[in-house]
């Protein structure tokens, strides 16, 4: 009986899903309710994780409960520690959210809400997850080994070497990526950029108040740096409307830029517990209680969908960036479908606290799909705008025109009615000059998240408040990610120049650190420098640039489970993770194509320089393009190279050519094995 | 109702294991000592290494 009815709710359960993905998918001509998004994306996450991560878990990794973890075996109350499930779980999903679930979304949100939202749950359920759980149980099985050293023992020194140099070239890109979001959001925003600006002294301020007066009161320090945050954002508005202290606070984007440099810069080379601790701390702690309120905000409120499930640009000829959906759909939303910086963190803290092996599912797999929602929440905060808002916001001078008026009739004229003056009053409801031409996904994104929560609390009036809340949320995240990823990059800097001269090799060695920050720096700034020159705005260049970067991460992550799994003796289960794996193959090598050599010059880096050489542009602009084509036919070749490393591995052992051994670590019975599961 | 005491501590729990409170508590043990700056600075010491090279996803 009690079978019949389990069989029966998860009927239920499939049946509200399909009916919900019917619906987003099918609707024509009308508005939708957001909820069948959220209904969709419940369903299908549930779905996917009782069945197909359990098929995963029991069939094809064989989880074993009796198998001690490396948090077990090598527990040093520092690194290993056995920790609670979901404790793990909640450490692991601090780790993988950032802006990319919020940014890509949003960007992608130009085809309509349907290609992203279909990619989003399709991509995280058969293929994020997937890849954050296996490389997770992996590396728990190799004593919390990382993604390289796993690339290393199980596939080649090759695979190895292009791990680590696909790691440095995602870091870059991916920093300078996020930096002009950042850029983007507070030129001429001087509410804006006083918050965020306060946010290094309030940072500071923490940084000692934890060492000085509250030793180890993490908790209550952050407290105590989120209201002052809030207090920032309160006295932001007053800035704003300050004679000198609005002009003080009013930047043009290339003088931002070499802001956030210098920021970088500096971040990276002060003591952690002074500014990049807390700085982490306080972001995670407004991340975790923003995300929270979203989505309490999108179920209290049930918003209706304005953006249709597709747009005219499926043609390619989009605003916010160009390119047909496949491939450039799948580049774009990266983090919230399959992200391959996910395997880093897969591989990086999280096995080392994974008490027991079966909980790797839950954690693996389910601290995915949480991101993944959070992708969803994002793109029904781009869609519950007026399309020609939308647009509005997310196109570029560059194409739409600088003067409001003008704008306003390009957009009305794709069919997206918009006026000057609604987008003014808009503007001044949220407290800024303009919202025309505020690309790179974080506006359009706060406009949504105010247009949400200001219909529940405070109304029109607090709208500003709330648009600043996000802004600064988000910014906050991404200079998070800025301190953090220069550090991490200077590191792997200094572990590889340690081979070439051991003094460089030294992390307090001071020379060496300004030496390694200043080139993590002017890589990531050099990206940023470029889009923030790129009349189109540099979203267009950028962002497909991340997205490539990030999914060939993912596909040497794949590379390497699949890899493992056949020398497992699992080869008729590798399609697990070789099917994700060759859709990437084919999403990333289609639009590394397109970038490199389309035509159109929105797309093609190259036929872009060209475009300018025949029209006189600017030497320095085709220079870029034409290093952004290296990059991205570098970053193919060494992913390339590791797929021919690999497919000559599975090839050899499975012709019985090659011993198929895997390098784990030995089995030791676990004293958890018999808690309650 | 018990249920729900559990569901906080669990929470209350991931999120001092977030906010390395948990560790700090833990570093405090393993040296058998009791909170302060000088133990305080100590714990940062340990672990600046490991929390500098801790990646943040995008």
């Amino acid at each position: 009986m009690t079978k019949l009815l389990r069989f029966a709710v998860w009927l239920a359960v499939a049946a509200a899903g399909a009916m919900a993905v019917a619906t987003i998918a099918l609707h024509r001509g009308e508005e939708i309710n957001a909820m069948w998004l959220v209904v969709a994306a419940v369903c299908t996450y549930a779905v996917g994780y009782r069945f197909y991560s359990k098929f995963i878990a029991t069939k094809v990794l064989l989880l074993d409960a009796t198998r001690a973890t490396p948090a077990e075996r090598l527990d040093n109350g520092r690194d290993f520690v056995p920790t609670n499930k979901w404790v793990v779980f909640g450490h692991h999903f601090a780790a993988i959210a950032g802006p990319g679930p919020l940014v890509g979304p949003v960007l992608a949100a130009q085809f309509g809400y349907l290609p992203g939202t279909l990619w989003i749950l399709a991509g995280a359920v058969l293929g994020g997850c997937v890849q954050d759980f296996v490389v997770l149980l992996f590396s728990v099985r190799r004593d919390g080994k990382s993604l390289t050293e796993m690339a290393r023992e199980e596939i080649g020194k090759l695979g190895g070497f292009v791990a680590y140099v696909a790691v440095i070239c995602i870091i870059v890109i991916l920093l300078g990526a996020c930096a002009l979001v950042v850029v983007n959001a507070l030129k001429a925003s001087p509410w804006g950029t006083f918050t965020i600006a306060m946010t290094i002294p309030i940072a500071l301020l923490m940084g000692v108040y934890l060492r000085r007066l509250r030793p180890g009161k993490v908790l209550e320090t952050s407290l105590l740096g989120f209201v002052l945050v809030v207090l920032a954002i309160l006295g932001g508005q007053w800035v704003a409307h300050h004679p000198s202290l609005g002009a003080m606070f009013t930047f043009t984007a290339p003088t931002l830029a070499v802001l956030i440099i210098l920021y970088g810069f500096t971040a990276s080379a002060l003591p952690v517990w002074l500014l990049l601790a807390p700085r982490d701390y306080l972001s995670t702690f407004v991340k975790l209680g923003t995300i929270a309120m979203l989505a309490a905000g999108i179920l209290l409120m049930r918003p209706t969908l304005h953006m249709p499930p597709l747009t005219r640009f499926i043609d390619g000829s989009g605003p916010v960036f160009a390119g047909t959906i496949f491939p450039f759909a799948f580049i774009t939303i990266a983090c919230g479908a399959i992200s391959g910086f996910h395997a880093l963190i897969s591989s990086g803290t999280t096995p080392k606290l994974i008490r027991r092996e079966t909980e790797s599912r839950m954690v693996g797999y389910g601290a995915m799909l949480a991101e993944s929602m959070v992708a969803v929440m994002a793109m029904i905060a781009a869609c519950v705008l007026q399309p020609g808002v939308y647009f509005a916001i997310n196109s570029p001078a560059g194409i739409v025109g600088q003067a409001p008026e003008a704008a306003a009739t390009v957009i009305s004229n794709w069919g997206f009615p918009v006026t000057a003056n609604e987008m003014q009053a808009l503007a001044q409801a949220v407290g800024e000059h303009t919202l025309f031409n505020r690309i790179g996904g974080a506006p359009a994104f706060a406009v949504g998240m105010a247009h949400i929560f200001s219909r529940s609390l405070g109304g029109q009036a607090v709208m500003g408040l709330w648009y600043h809340f996000a802004i600064m949320f988000e910014a906050l995240f991404i200079l998070t990610v800025l301190d953090a990823g220069t550090r991490v990059g200077r590191f792997m800097l200094q572990d590889a120049f340690g081979h070439i001269w051991k003094p460089l090799g030294r992390t307090s060695w001071y020379p060496s650190i300004l030496a390694t920050s200043a080139l993590m720096v002017l890589g990531w700034g050099y990206f940023l420098w470029q889009g923030v020159r790129d009349p189109l705005g540099g979203i267009n260049s950028l962002w497909p640039l991340f997205g490539i970067s990030n999914q060939l991460l993912a596909t040497v992550a794949l590379c390497v489970a699949t890899t493992i799994l056949i020398k497992m003796g699992k080869a008729r289960y590798a399609p697990v993770t070789l099917l994700p794996l060759l859709w990437l193959v084919t999403v990333t090598f289609t639009a590394s194509w397109h970038k490199m050599f389309n035509p159109n010059p929105r797309i093609g880096f190259l036929s872009h320089a060209r475009q300018l050489m025949a029209t006189g542009g600017s030497p320095r602009v085709i220079f870029n393009d034409r290093l952004d084509a290296v990059v991205t036919g570098f970053l193919i070749v060494l992913v390339g190279l590791v797929l021919l490393d690999s497919a000559w591995n599975w090839i050899g052992i499975l012709s019985r050519r090659r011993p198929a051994g895997v390098k784990e670590a030995a089995y030791v019975p676990s004293v958890y094995a018999q808690e309650e599961k | 109702m018990k249920r729900l005491y559990r569901a906080w501590q669990v929470m209350a729990e991931a999120l001092r294991e977030i906010f390395d409170e948990a560790a700090y508590s833990r570093f405090l043990r393993a040296r058998q000592l009791v909170s302060s700056r000088e133990a305080y600075a100590a714990f940062l010491r340990e672990q600046e290494t490991a929390k500098a090279r801790r990646p943040r996803c995008c």
